[in-house]
């Protein structure tokens, strides 16, 4: 007969907090590879956020207007500083610029059509126009990017705006680099570059050097385009009080500020966790320089990177932007990690909601790729509808705290409407912490 | 043929007019007077005219020109012919940095000498330079010919793709990925055409290098890591 076995004392596996599974996997893969991660997306590490943030709903002293009865106004005019023919959308989010060849023909498609049905613009990308966007989007405007490719003096002036890439969150500072396996015929040609081969987009434009040049360089496009045009110059948020004063003091009609969880077709993890601001901490010193040169409302501020909802939407109005733009949140709108699919992202390795592989090309719901079996996946009718909801959704969302704030329109909520829960978010944001009169730093730039 | 004097009406005035043109206008050729270094002078052109710039110019000229031939009597700034689509812009004196910049079709001229990074991310133009070039010229250019009766600085086509780089001077030194090649009978051909479209037939084309991709970086490789 044996002995009874002695119960075994083991503690149960712990995971360092420092060397966690995802960096033990990241340092294997890195070790077997030798290359850097590439992936699409934007950043996944929490940072402060809009979360951080609440409302203070009218009461005593202030005094709500009635939802679903008093008018909430939605309108935004962009470009009103110097081009003869301003941008004006109905409502204050407007679809950031992703590139043909990084999406599909039928997502860009897509985008222009429910853009289109709520009334606001689409923006080009990487690559050029194309006919699924400039005949899908009523407007559309049109990006002036650093590697130029398909920059093309037609189409500028066939868009109704003008967006000058300086850079953007995911990567400020940095290029891009489209895979081969997503460089289908027409995406080579449309770049004038080999088919297959990997493509890098430059990080700075290649004919100018700097705040100076970029003057000279927005009066070449005004005059090119008969200064009919409204000019946006879109910058990565990092230093955005400089970056915002010297893109108004160049000419800018308008400023696109794009926080760090704004998404990237393909860039390197490293670049995309560990560069940038997040959009919390970004909006506060850039309308501050829009203030201290007399140009707030009249240089309008767009502000993008990982607008979610209505409630994101009117906190960015509130702390003073004009409008919003959204990226990943309209590709998640069309179909992108759609549980539905489950089955083919787990044979790709990963999950639904999890998905960033995107530079591969394989996606399975047809947005992020250039195969053309997959792309047809994606029904640019029912997918535009569904961003339409969406963008529909997020106005109504931002109306019914504005009403409960007693504004008559969106753009009139304020930092004074706002609170933070947290500290770090009072400073980043300039409101003061919930239940105080203090924000820090405020004496600070 | 009209006449425009930039030392008395606005660069804006006259840049709306050239792109007023209709296509069967009889006004196929204009003189500018007093560019004065003036930017983004005749820009956005788009019609088979012919535009005579007397003196020096700023920034851009001809910036994004298609059809149009403009001829440039002086000097000229920052980015002449910048993303230029087609047509021929000429330039009797020297060039400043990035001439013909992202340029995607048409030819570029200069008599003199052109500064730094001249063909930068070029896209199909074709420049020929009767000096010499500065340094970092025809980085990440694409494609079109860069054509350079003098020398080139350092960093010749550094991270080039398919564009072709005749040198018939020295070369201080080549970019990543930028390597000499034979001079066979199809880029002597090439090199002809656009010896000729510029006017240059008595130049020998054999008396040039050929310059061009090696293409050991179209796909990234951790073992070309020191090249980036």
């Amino acid at each position: 007969m044996n002995a009874p076995m002695k119960p075994v004392h083991r503690t149960l596996p712990r995971y360092s907090a420092t060397f966690d599974p995802h960096t033990i996997s990241e340092i294997q893969r890195a070790a077997a590879t030798g290359i850097y991660d590439i992936r699409g997306g934007g950043a996944k590490r929490k940072v402060p956020h809009f979360d951080d943030l609440l409302f203070l709903g009218a009461s005593i002293s202030r005094y709500p207007l009635e939802g679903y009865r008093e008018k909430c106004g939605t309108d935004v005019v962009l470009g009103s500083r110097f081009a003869k023919k301003p941008i004006r959308l109905k409502i204050p989010v407007t679809i950031a610029g992703m590139s043909f060849g990084s999406l599909s023909g039928q997502a860009k498609e897509a985008l222009g059509r429910g853009a289109s049905l709520a009334g606001t613009s689409t923006t080009t990308g990487d690559g050029g126009m194309t006919e699924e966007e400039r005949g899908h989007s009523s407007i559309l405007v049109y990006q002036y990017l650093p590697s130029r490719y398909g920059m093309n003096p037609k189409d500028l002036r066939r868009a109704d705006a003008i967006e000058i890439v300086i850079g953007q969150g995911a990567k400020p500072g940095g290029g891009g680099m489209l895979l081969g396996q997503k460089i289908s015929p027409r995406v080579a040609k449309m770049r004038t570059l080999p088919e297959g081969i990997d493509q890098r987009s430059a990080c700075r434009h290649p004919d100018w050097t700097g705040p100076d040049d970029l003057e000279i360089k927005i009066e070449e496009l005004r005059e090119i385009t008969d200064w009919e045009k409204p000019i946006y110059v879109k910058i990565g948020a990092s230093r955005p009080y400089y970056d915002t004063a010297l893109a108004v003091k160049s000419g800018a009609d308008v400023v696109v500020l794009d926080g760090m969880q704004g998404g990237t077709a393909a860039t390197q993890e490293v670049f995309i966790e560990n560069v940038g601001l997040p959009i919390l901490a970004a909006i506060a010193p850039a309308v501050r320089a829009l203030q201290d040169l007399g140009m707030h409302r009249k240089v309008q501020l767009i502000v993008s990177g990982g607008i979610r909802s209505g409630a994101d939407v009117a906190k960015a109005l509130a702390l003073g932007a004009d409008a919003v733009s959204i990226g990943s949140a309209a590709l998640i709108a069309l179909g992108d990690n759609d549980p539905a699919l489950e089955a083919e992202y787990q044979k790709l390795g990963t999950t639904a909601g999890a998905y960033d592989d995107w530079h591969e090309g394989l996606d399975p719901a047809g947005i992020t790729t250039q195969n053309p079996e997959l792309a047809a996946r994606l029904d640019p009718v029912l997918a535009g509808r569904r961003l339409a909801n969406y963008l529909a959704v997020l106005t109504l969302e931002a109306q019914t705290i504005a009403r409960a704030c007693g504004k008559s329109h969106v753009h009139n909520l304020e930092p004074e409407d706002l609170v933070a829960l947290t500290m770090e978010a009072a400073a980043m944001a300039r409101v003061p912490l919930a239940g105080t009169s203090w924000i820090p730093g405020q004496t600070g730039l | 043929m009209p006449s425009f004097d930039l030392a008395a009406a606005p660069l804006r005035d006259l840049n709306q007019a050239l792109h007023a043109l209709p296509e069967t206008t009889n006004e196929t050729h204009w003189v500018i007077d007093n560019p004065g270094g003036k930017h983004a002078i005749a820009c956005g052109l788009d019609a088979p005219i012919t535009v005579e710039v007397n003196g020096h110019v700023g920034y851009y000229c001809g910036g994004m020109n298609a059809r149009a031939t403009i001829r440039v009597s002086g000097n000229a700034g920052v980015g002449v012919g910048e993303n230029m689509m087609s047509g021929e812009i000429r330039i009797s004196g020297d060039a400043s940095q990035a001439a013909g910049a992202t340029a995607h079709g048409g030819l570029l001229v200069i008599d003199g000498n052109a500064s730094a990074r001249c063909g930068i991310s070029m896209k199909g133009v074709d420049i020929v330079v009767k000096g010499s070039i500065g340094p970092m010229s025809a980085f990440m250019a694409q494609a079109g010919n860069l054509v350079v009766l003098g020398d080139a600085g350092e960093a010749l086509g550094d991270s080039i793709y398919e564009a072709k780089l005749f040198v018939r001077g020295s070369v201080a030194s080549l970019g990543a990925d930028c390597i000499e090649k034979p001079l066979g009978p199809e880029e002597i051909e090439a090199l002809e055409g656009v010896l000729a479209k510029a006017g240059l037939e008595d130049v020998a084309a054999s008396d040039f290098r050929f310059y061009g991709s090696a293409r050991g970086l179209y796909h990234f490789h951790v073992d070309n890591a020191d090249a980036y």
